[in-house]
């Protein structure tokens, strides 16, 4: 009893300290995201429970004939990623893990990081997981990984001389000209963007923020973004999955 | 102010990139005007203004309560000029870490012990001496909160 209340307690001091980026839109745009007739991001998810079902050219299998009843089969999947792939050792995210049946076992060319095809079968994917709470490994063989990527977000870095920390911990609700800085937990992503009037990664995220303090945009995809994301979705532990987010 | 910060001359320093124009240190301020330069404060203000070069409205209220979407994470610039004289505001836009080196404001002459900086603006100052002194020119002017 004793435990089950500490653990109580635990988990709502985690989640008051860390706060998803829905906390900080204006009211109207937290109504838009919340209303699927109003919201562009399930314009990809459409696209991506569609080709989800869509046989590849050849006689390659759609995800659908591996993947039944996605709806129970894949919900709670996104709340696991970044993950450590077993067979590679590689440190792999949702995207990596599409584009994996996609070569592997589809035998189709991949799709490229942030194509529209990628794009909207990852915010589909995610999507099946709206409301589950974030829970990714970031012991055993993820541990360096996260390592890699909490040392990432503390350095300084870019010609104005700013770790992702110093914003993302130290100066949340502040205001960035028109933007209201959050705790950058990311578990929107994929997410329409007002800026972008599409749905964009994670990685495209993160390549905005870099660019915002001058410092080397790394490749989306890449092995340093993927570990910032390992260690943004473990302290992200416990948020919702809210994809498709709408962001400024 | 001096001496709470407490460099004093100990700090009396020369500036670190062999590029930049160089510099003294003295206590919590640089005298002397980078490069001997006169700065010209209405082109400052548009510096402080522009969304590319200075930016700095990102984090700061500027002295215009006109201008949409001014930051809030750095002091309000309105009445700094009566706050700091011109020799403590070059200091703090030429490298505010030397001051407080945990500060979130960024070091806008220097150009050493930065990390990953985006290849366009490698080796580069963020401001130039001559932008420093414009920048430096109008927010002397900004004596009223
Ligand atoms: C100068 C301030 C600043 C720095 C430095 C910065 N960011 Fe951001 N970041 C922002 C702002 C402003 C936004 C948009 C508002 C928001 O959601 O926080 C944002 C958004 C984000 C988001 C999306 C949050 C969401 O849920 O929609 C993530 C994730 C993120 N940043 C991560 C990072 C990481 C990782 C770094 C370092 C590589 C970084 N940021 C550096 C200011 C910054
Ligand atoms: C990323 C945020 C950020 C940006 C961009 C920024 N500043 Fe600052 N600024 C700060 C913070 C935070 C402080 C407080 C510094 C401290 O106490 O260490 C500060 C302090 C100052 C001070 C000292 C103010 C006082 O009353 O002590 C001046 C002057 C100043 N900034 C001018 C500028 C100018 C001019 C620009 C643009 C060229 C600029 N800042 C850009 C965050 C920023």
């Amino acid at each position: 009893m004793v435990a089950v209340i500490c653990l109580i307690l635990q988990t709502s001091a985690a989640l008051a300290e860390i706060r998803s980026g829905t906390d900080f839109l204006s009211p109207e745009l937290r109504r838009q995201q919340a209303d699927e007739t109003r919201n562009p991001g399930f314009f990809w998810v459409e696209q991506g429970r569609e080709l989800f079902t869509r046989k590849p050219a050849g006689d390659g299998q759609a995800c659908i004939a591996c993947h039944v009843e996605p709806q129970q089969s894949l919900r709670g999947a996104a709340t696991r990623y970044p993950q450590v792939d077993a067979a590679t050792g590689r440190l792999m995210n949702l995207e990596g893990r599409i584009e994996q049946c996609r070569v592997e076992r589809q035998s189709q060319p991949a799709f490229g990081y942030e194509t529209p095809d990628l794009l909207s079968l990852t915010a589909y994917l995610a999507s099946l997981s709206r409301g589950l709470p974030m829970q990714v490994t970031t012991d055993g063989p993820a541990q360096p990984y996260y390592e890699a990527g909490r040392a990432f977000f503390a350095r300084r870095q870019g010609q104005l001389n700013l770790s992702c920390q110093q914003c993302h911990d130290g100066l949340v609700g502040q205001k960035l000209r028109g933007d209201t800085i959050s705790h950058g937990a990311g578990t929107g992503y994929p997410a329409y963007r007002l800026e972008w009037n599409e749905v964009g990664s994670l990685h495209r995220r993160l390549r905005a923020c870099s660019l915002g303090v001058r410092a080397t945009q790394f490749e989306a995809g890449g092995p340093e973004y993927l570990a910032l994301e390992l260690y943004l979705a473990g302290r992200a532990r416990g948020l919702p999955v809210e994809t498709p987010a709408m962001r400024r | 102010m001096r001496a709470r910060i407490g460099l004093g001359a100990a700090l009396l320093a020369v500036s670190p990139a062999a590029a930049l124009e160089p510099f003294a240190v003295v206590g919590d301020a640089i005298p002397a005007p980078l490069g001997g330069l006169a700065g010209d404060g209405q082109r400052g203000a548009a510096l402080v203004r522009d969304r590319e070069r200075g930016n700095c409205l990102i984090c700061h209220q500027g002295a215009d309560p006109s201008e949409p979407f001014q930051g809030s994470i750095g002091p309000p610039l309105a009445g700094v000029g009566a706050r700091l004289d011109a020799g403590q505001i070059r200091l703090r836009l030429v490298d505010a870490s030397l001051l407080n080196p945990q500060t979130v404001m960024p070091p806008y002459f220097r150009t050493e012990n930065l990390q990953d900086v985006a290849p366009a603006f490698r080796g580069k100052p963020a401001l130039s001496a001559q932008e420093i002194e414009d920048v430096v020119s109008y927010l002397a002017t900004l004596r009223a909160d």
